[in-house]
């Protein structure tokens, strides 16, 4: 937007030949020099005050110990290092800086390329873009929700074993089992309940029968089956080992037939909890009922635990930036010439070979600048970790800046290694400010 | 536009896509979109159902039960002395916001019209100084603002984020003004206005996107903000984030005052957002694209 515009003195600075010539140039109508201390002072006071003398003041401290007159020289830097603490604060800052950037540039892109074909892309830019309002407290409160350990109350879980559940079945009950007794018919064996005779009732016990309030009575056994059932009453009474009137069927087990060690046959017990082997010629045979018949279901993932919990900080973090690389990489896009595109589809190009070979290149420059202010927001990540990740997992999810704060405000008690952390933050961040006072003086030159 | 250009020549696979593939991208972007309200939907409704409701089922069943939805949540939230905090964070945006305006917008003007020796290698400070990472001055400014007096205060949590404000907003205005005419400017300095008229009357009405553009990201910037807070703000003093953060440790227990608490710190940010957005995207723009 700038940088056709004329400057007074002439052209703005493209190097430091340039600042000289500038400087010299016969100075047209315009304010005296001095004018221009007035309209800064108030600007240089805050930031030589509250941005600069800070960073003289750090790598000072740095070289002190948790007691500001206690000299150690480097060795603060020394513990960055080898601390195991802090080098779980710098593995994880590696795992931000290398997915993050990509992932919300990419999904930026896709996002960026597909609203031009939508109808309502105002609407979903919208969408996408609102969690750049939000706090990222708030977000993360959100994403606290979003992971709750219970698929009762966690939508990543409820989502994760509704998919799940819809590929597995797991209709089983967990913690049935058979009575530990001579009398019993079954017996376990290897997480399986076996029978152990030449029966073809299985009695199980082990569940509270007010959670099969709803399922059905248990049938009689068929003459070429047998039945499972949960062998209490609810109030009490019934005979053991016997089908009572009022015993509820187990339903969905899975149950096969044993001769010499060998599956023969197998069987779902129906809702009655009866199950037949219609094809069996007469034997002697045992039945069993798997292991997986009492497995727990499937929980879904412990999102907040310690080996997910970057990874699912990392999720809510791509929430809240992939709008702002969308919106940038948009407008890009709006910024293409349209007949290089058409060009291309007329000589027969694909969309895909039009997206690799003309869009991307074409993209670059805004790419790249989403991608280093990602990076650079990366390296500074401390909200949302400091937010998710339980108190109890905080160690495993530990990035840079919330040890810097931990160990200087969060009763770490160190400042001497909370300044030379804040130090080292500034140093990853050096390139990028590099890169951008380049970027000014190419753009302006 | 895009359609036009696409139907010129296709292959057969090209074809295919083009029939289908119109349905398809709406069906994967409303799938998108959806994923990216859910979570926010999910708060709102958490805020809105009573403890028991919350410890029971999940918040989306209130897509068939909606009789539960309640305020209690919010009745409670307010009566804790929640209200305090809220203030606080108006009390503490606010200044922040119009002191950077009306700082970076005079030092822009100066980096923009005035001609002074070094004024190119200052620029280049101001934009060295935009990714500096606000840890580095968390330590010392503990110790400046133990000397000032002023720890613990709203003014020593508003000085910084109008300091840590101020290379961006420089940097903004400073390539807005660039770009105004210089005629305007000439003709006003022929008439003899002093420098402070012409930045008052030529200037600053011209840059008013701009400056709405730096005024939102300000205010959503301090409003946000926690780490600060959390630092320099002690408990009378704090404001909403500080407040809900001391809130976290017993996440299961308090989800009725975090969730509405969250809930209300964001609806602020959002209206502005909704009634900004333009200005937003521009400064976004601005600051980042050139």
């Amino acid at each position: 937007m700038s940088s056709t515009a004329p400057a007074p003195g002439g052209t703005i600075a493209a190097g430091s030949a340039d600042i000289v010539e500038t400087a010299k140039a016969p100075r047209q109508l315009g304010p005296s020099p001095k004018m221009a201390i007035g309209f800064l002072a108030p600007a240089l006071i805050l930031l030589v005050a509250w941005v600069i003398y800070p960073i003289v003041y750090s790598i000072w401290r740095s070289l002190f110990g948790s007691n500001d007159s206690d000299f150690v020289g480097l060795s603060n830097y020394g513990a960055i290092f080898t601390d195991s603490s802090t080098l779980t604060t710098i593995r994880n800052n590696i795992i931000w800086v290398v997915v993050a950037p990509l992932v919300v540039t990419t999904l930026g892109l896709i996002f960026a390329v597909m609203t031009e074909r939508i109808r309502w892309a105002t609407a979903f830019k919208l969408i996408l873009f609102m969690p750049m309002a939000v706090s990222l407290l708030a977000a993360g409160v959100v994403f606290r929700l979003v992971y709750e350990q219970d698929p009762d109350k966690g939508v990543a879980n409820a989502i994760i074993t509704t998919v799940h559940d819809a590929f597995a079945s797991s209709a089983g009950f967990p913690g049935a089992r058979p009575r530990e007794n001579d009398q019993a018919p079954a017996a376990l064996q290897g997480g399986a309940v076996v029978t152990k005779g030449a029966t073809t009732l299985v009695p199980l016990v082990g569940i509270n029968p007010q959670t099969l309030a709803s399922a059905a009575q248990a049938g009689q056994p068929p003459a070429d089956g047998g039945t499972v059932w949960l062998d209490v009453v609810r109030g009490g009474g019934g005979a053991v080992n016997q089908i009572d009137p009022q015993e509820k069927a187990l339903a969905g087990l899975t149950v096969e037939a044993l001769s010499g060690g060998k599956v023969v046959a197998t069987a779902t017990t129906a809702d009655d909890g009866t199950y037949h082997f219609p094809g069996l010629t007469k034997g002697s045979y045992s039945v069993r009922l798997p292991a997986d018949n009492f497995k727990a279901p499937f929980g879904g993932l412990t999102w907040l635990g310690p080996t997910l919990i970057t990874p699912a900080i990392i999720g809510a973090y791509i929430w809240v930036w992939a709008g702002f690389a969308m919106v940038l990489i948009s407008a890009g896009l709006a910024g293409i010439p349209r007949d290089a595109l058409e060009a291309a589809r007329i000589d027969g190009a694909t969309e895909w070979q039009v997206f690799r070979r003309i869009t991307v290149p074409l993209l670059s420059p805004v790419l790249l600048v989403v991608f280093v202010t990602m990076i650079i927001n990366v390296l500074k990540v401390f909200d949302l970790v400091f937010i998710i990740a339980p108190g109890s997992v905080q160690p495993q999810a530990n990035v840079i800046a919330l040890e810097m704060w931990r160990v200087s405000f969060g009763g770490g008690g160190n400042q001497g290694l909370g300044s030379a952390l804040a130090i080292f933050l500034l140093i990853l961040v050096l390139p990028f400010m590099f890169f951008n006072i380049r970027r000014f003086r190419r753009d302006e030159g | 536009m895009a359609h036009e250009a696409v139907r010129i020549q296709r292959g057969p696979l090209g074809r295919l896509l083009e029939r289908t593939g119109g349905g398809l991208v709406q069906v994967i972007m409303v799938l998108i979109a959806l994923f990216w309200l859910i979570p926010t939907l999910g708060l709102l409704v958490v805020s809105l159902r009573d403890d028991a409701a919350n410890n029971s089922s999940g918040w989306w069943t209130f897509f068939t039960k909606p009789a539960q939805l309640t305020f209690e949540n919010y009745t409670n939230l307010l009566a804790s002395g929640f209200t305090s905090s809220f203030w606080n964070t108006v009390l503490i945006t606010v200044p922040a916001t119009l002191l950077v305006i009306g700082i970076s917008s005079m030092a822009g003007y100066a980096f923009a019209w005035i001609d002074f020796r070094g004024r190119d290698s200052l620029f280049l400070v101001v934009i060295a100084l935009l990714v500096v990472p606000i840890q580095i001055a968390l330590i010392p400014i503990a110790k400046l603002y133990g000397f000032l007096n002023i720890f613990g205060s709203i003014a020593g949590v508003v000085l910084f984020h109008v300091a840590f404000g101020l290379p961006f907003a420089i940097f903004l205005l400073r390539n807005f003004f660039v770009g105004i005419p210089r005629s305007l400017l000439e003709a006003a300095r022929m008439d003899g206005a002093a420098e402070w008229r012409i930045f008052a009357t030529v200037v600053f009405p011209l840059a008013k996107p701009a400056i709405a553009s730096l005024g939102i990201f300000q205010f959503l910037w301090v409003w946000n903000d926690l780490l600060v807070a959390l630092v320099y703000a002690d408990t009378a003093n704090q404001p909403m984030t500080k407040a809900l953060q001391s809130q976290m440790r017993q996440f299961g227990t308090n989800i009725d005052i975090l969730s509405s608490g969250a809930f209300l710190s964001l609806i602020i940010p959002l209206v502005l957002f909704f009634a900004f957005q333009r200005y937003f995207v521009q400064g976004l723009l601005a600051g980042s694209v050139k």
